[in-house]
């Protein structure tokens, strides 16, 4: 359990990377509500405990994280964690969606350029996904939003759901299906570029092994070589690349988020950001970290069911 | 006396690499009979794993093949995997390390015989058991991490033989393992092929290993087949210099074989 | 030279030497193609492309030149992602030999720190770094950088760890070397290598990131981004989409070059490796 003291050195280090910050959440606060007098200035900072040193806010931060409390968010007259919790959602069906899309048809046209190396196909798709890995996520909405919300009016442009449309069940799964196709694609497309990649790399390098030459002196029939024996190894580095991916997946949902006004983590994080939120963007960072933590136990966890060998290593050590 | 089950006439084979080709063997002539267990000997680079490789259809792309191999025993071409078994030297590169070893016989058996999964397993159970491998049963089920190098490449071999092939090609099948249970594999290996009458090539550097169980010795060198013999013969009083050195530089021939012939 | 003209000869290593020429030329000959500040007033607003010949892209809602914005943004691009690299590649390396030599708990406590800084996404961090010091260049470069580090840390320790037990440091050992000179003349240069060819993929990350940083608003405010220019035109999606769309290419061209580059070089380089 390596975990806890890493996010031990996010929490700390997150809380005096904010410290250097010129003015607290309060001067912020007072320059929304435009000045106050300098009792109420103390008087404020006193409730907040931001007369204290950092160290001991430090300390008081840690006992209430411990107690899963986040704090109090200045800006928004609201507990961190509740934010956190109504936002995290609409972020976790972007990023699922777009993972699903990019892992399935990234690995699945990956299997497909990488069953026979060198041919048109591979070239083809080799570069093709080069190119379109190239492509900055953010501006790849914009251009999916000119053509299919602008020019085509096919899908709506932002949000998450027609507001106050009134829908329930189906009808609104669906709402919010239509508002979420050219999000998941702008962020998914980029991810499905890179797995396709690394499936492809991962299959040319399995064709060279000796049992794929074994597989071919059984006389397997060439649908089974490639699926069973060559695409079957292939998929494990694609697993592990998941998990790396985790982090920086988060951090492109946070443009595409901003790009289609969809009210999930990432947009938060920018609120925090222009109402100088300290206390919000630490939370921010926390749970995103615990967030991509999470997901490479889940990586960790699928990596042991697709290969024999992991167990049984750990256990003989 | 039966047709044999191979001929092979003018083979040769070139390895193409960064535009120039060098050649790995060179017109080859040489008759495999049915029913025989033939040993190809020579050092490493001397042609033999390609012939291996030539006669089961396995040679990689860069390679260009001359000559023809022709199959009188069998009347067509071969099937990979139905009429040609192939055991690998490592049983532990040429075993998918992601997949079951029921599953890795099992497609065997299925592929030639046109069984179903259940029946196709019950089978590998059997072949399992025919080559002493214990709880057979639960063996299916497990992978070929879990497994001694020895018991991997009798694994390897119940695979080769699932669909009981006329001709097993073996390419050094032993030279990975130590010498007791090299023993015990080529005592199996030789009881299995004479059981079910197979041909069996077998590839070794080792002559002193062939001698304890060929009919037949092939000795190559440098991409040649330098002379072809009946074994007690060519190993008593060989025609070639070359083989002459070989025979006197393998250790004391003299000594019991292990393996009982 | 070798490499060079085996670089050239394969086709995604000319593409890329090809798509790069575009901004690094834009880069090198904005001041002498555009002398006007970038950000003043040039014409009327809302100059649609290819229609007058003094504003070959058009003017944006201000009526800033597109061209000159794209030419000058090559630089800021170009600039941010080179620098950031060098940082990234320089804290890495740095990090990795000391954890790599030092091994024990140095190596340990290094580590962890490592893997804190790859859990936190490289982006959310930028924000937080920039929101805290204040857009100015060298901050955002520094923001970026600390997303990319890690990658060079990694793969510098693992080489060190390597190298360390050669036979050419164990002699330098023995002959009494200081560690510390042990570190920079026997071990960093030859771990560096490989790090290096790690460099392009991270200058392509770090200009991919720079657009998104200056798109959300946190870039520069006094220099022309391709990101900036890219949000700027969001306004006006639906009238002049071609204000969003411009610079959007400008930067595509140059991250697949950056790719392309990489991938010849690699070709050139294992073609080598295979010879010797």
């Amino acid at each position: 359990m390596s975990s806890i003291p890493v996010l031990l050195i996010v929490i700390v280090g997150t809380f005096f990377l904010l410290e250097l910050a010129p003015g607290d959440a309060v001067d912020a606060y007072l320059v929304t509500i435009g000045g106050g007098d300098p009792a109420l200035v103390q008087a404020l900072r006193e409730s907040y405990g931001l007369d204290q040193s950092a160290l001991v806010r430090l300390w008081v931060y840690l006992t209430s994280l411990a107690h899963l409390d986040l704090g109090w968010s200045v800006q928004f007259g609201r507990p961190i964690r509740d934010l956190i919790l109504e936002r995290l959602p609409n972020t976790m069906w972007l990023m699922g969606a777009a993972l699903a899309l990019s892992f399935t048809l990234g690995s699945l046209l990956g299997i497909i350029a990488g069953a026979r190396p060198g041919s048109v196909f591979d070239r083809f798709f080799s570069i093709g996904s080069l190119a379109l890995y190239a492509v900055p996520s953010f501006w790849l909405g914009l251009v999916l939003i000119i053509i299919f919300a602008v020019q085509l009016r096919w899908l709506p442009t932002s949000g998450i759901e027609t507001i106050a449309s009134g829908k329930t069940g189906l009808a609104r799964a669906i709402d919010i299906t239509r508002h979420l196709v050219l999000p998941v694609s702008a962020l998914g497309l980029i991810y499905l570029a890179l797995f396709l990649r690394m499936m492809r790399a991962g299959m040319a390098e399995t064709w060279r092994q000796d049992f794929v030459l074994a597989a071919r002196a059984k006389g397997l029939a060439r649908r089974r070589i490639v699926l069973r024996h060559v695409a079957r190894n292939a998929l494990l580095p694609l697993v592990t690349m998941l998990g790396l991916q985790a982090a920086a997946m988060l951090g492109g949902s946070v443009v595409i988020e901003s790009v289609f006004a969809i009210p999930g983590f990432g947009r938060l994080a920018q609120e925090a950001v222009a109402g100088r939120d300290a206390p919000l963007l630490i939370g921010i960072i926390i749970v995103s970290a615990v967030l991509v933590l999470i997901i490479n136990l889940l990586v960790d966890i699928a990596y042991a069911l697709l290969d024999p060998r992991v167990g049984a290593s750990e256990g003989r050590a | 006396m039966s047709l044999p089950i191979a001929i092979l006439h003018g083979l040769s084979v070139r390895y193409r690499a960064g535009g120039v080709a060098h050649a790995a063997l060179s017109s080859v002539n040489l008759e495999i009979l049915e029913g025989e267990r033939l040993a190809i000997i020579g050092e490493s680079g001397s042609g033999k794993s390609t012939l291996a490789l030539a006669l089961a259809s396995l040679l990689p792309e860069n390679a260009v093949q001359g000559g023809v191999i022709s199959w009188p025993g069998l009347g067509r071409e071969p099937v990979a995997g139905r009429d040609i078994g192939f055991i690998f030297q490592d049983a532990s590169a040429s075993l998918n390390p992601v997949l079951t070893i029921g599953e890795q016989i099992a497609e065997v058996v299925r592929r030639h015989k046109g069984l179903g999964w259940r029946a196709a397993l019950a089978e590998a159970q059997e072949l399992l058991a025919k080559l002493r491998i214990p709880r057979s049963e639960q063996v299916l089920r497990s992978f070929p991490h879990q497994f001694s190098g020895g018991q991997r490449q009798r694994i390897a071999i119940a695979a080769a033989i699932a669909a009981g092939p006329k001709l097993l090609i073996a390419d050094e099948p032993t030279s990975a393992l130590d010498t007791i249970v090299q023993a015990e594999i080529i005592r199996l290996l030789n009881q299995l092929v004479r059981e079910a009458g197979t041909t069996l090539v077998f590839i070794t550097h080792d002559i002193a290993l062939a001698s304890g169980f060929a009919d037949r010795i092939a000795v190559f060198h440098q991409s040649r087949l330098v002379e072809t013999g009946e074994a007690r013969r060519l190993l008593t009083d060989p025609k070639e210099n070359y083989t002459r050195r070989l025979i006197e530089s393998s250790i004391d021939l003299t000594t019991p074989s292990m393996v009982a012939s | 030279m070798k490499t060079v003209s085996r670089l050239i000869r394969s086709p995604e290593g000319l593409a890329g030497l090809i798509l790069l020429a575009l901004p690094i030329a834009a880069a090198i000959f904005a001041n002498v193609l555009f002398p006007a500040d970038p950000l003043s007033i040039a014409g009327p607003a809302l100059v649609p492309p290819f229609s007058d010949p003094a504003f070959p892209l058009g003017t944006d809602r201000l009526g800033r030149d597109v061209l000159a914005g794209l030419v000058h943004g090559a630089r800021a691009s170009l600039a941010v992602g080179l620098a950031a690299a060098l940082v990234a590649l320089a804290i890495g390396s740095l990090v990795g030999t000391v954890a790599g030599l030092a091994g024990g708990l140095a190596d340990e406590v290094l580590m962890r720190v490592v893997e804190a800084f790859q859990i936190v996404p490289g982006l959310l961090l930028a924000l937080a770094f920039v929101s805290v010091l204040g857009a100015s260049l060298p901050v955002v470069v520094l923001a970026i950088a600390l997303g990319a580090w890690t990658g060079p840390a990694r793969l510098a320790r693992a080489e060190v760890l390597s190298i360390r037990e050669r036979d050419y440091v164990a002699s330098a050992r023995v002959i009494g070397m200081h560690p510390a000179e042990i570190a920079f003349r026997e071990v960093l240069p030859n771990a560096l290598p490989p790090v290096l060819a790690l460099s392009s993929v991270i200058v392509a990350g770090a200009v991919l990131i720079e657009a998104a940083l200056s798109f959300l608003g946190l870039g520069d405010p006094n220099t022309v981004t391709w990101g900036a220019m890219i949000a700027e035109g969001r306004n006006v999606l639906r009238s002049a989409p071609y204000l969003s769309i411009i610079p959007g290419i400008g930067l595509v061209i140059t991250v697949l070059g950056v790719y392309f580059f990489a991938e010849g070089l690699n070709n050139a380089l294992a073609v080598r490796g295979i010879r010797s």
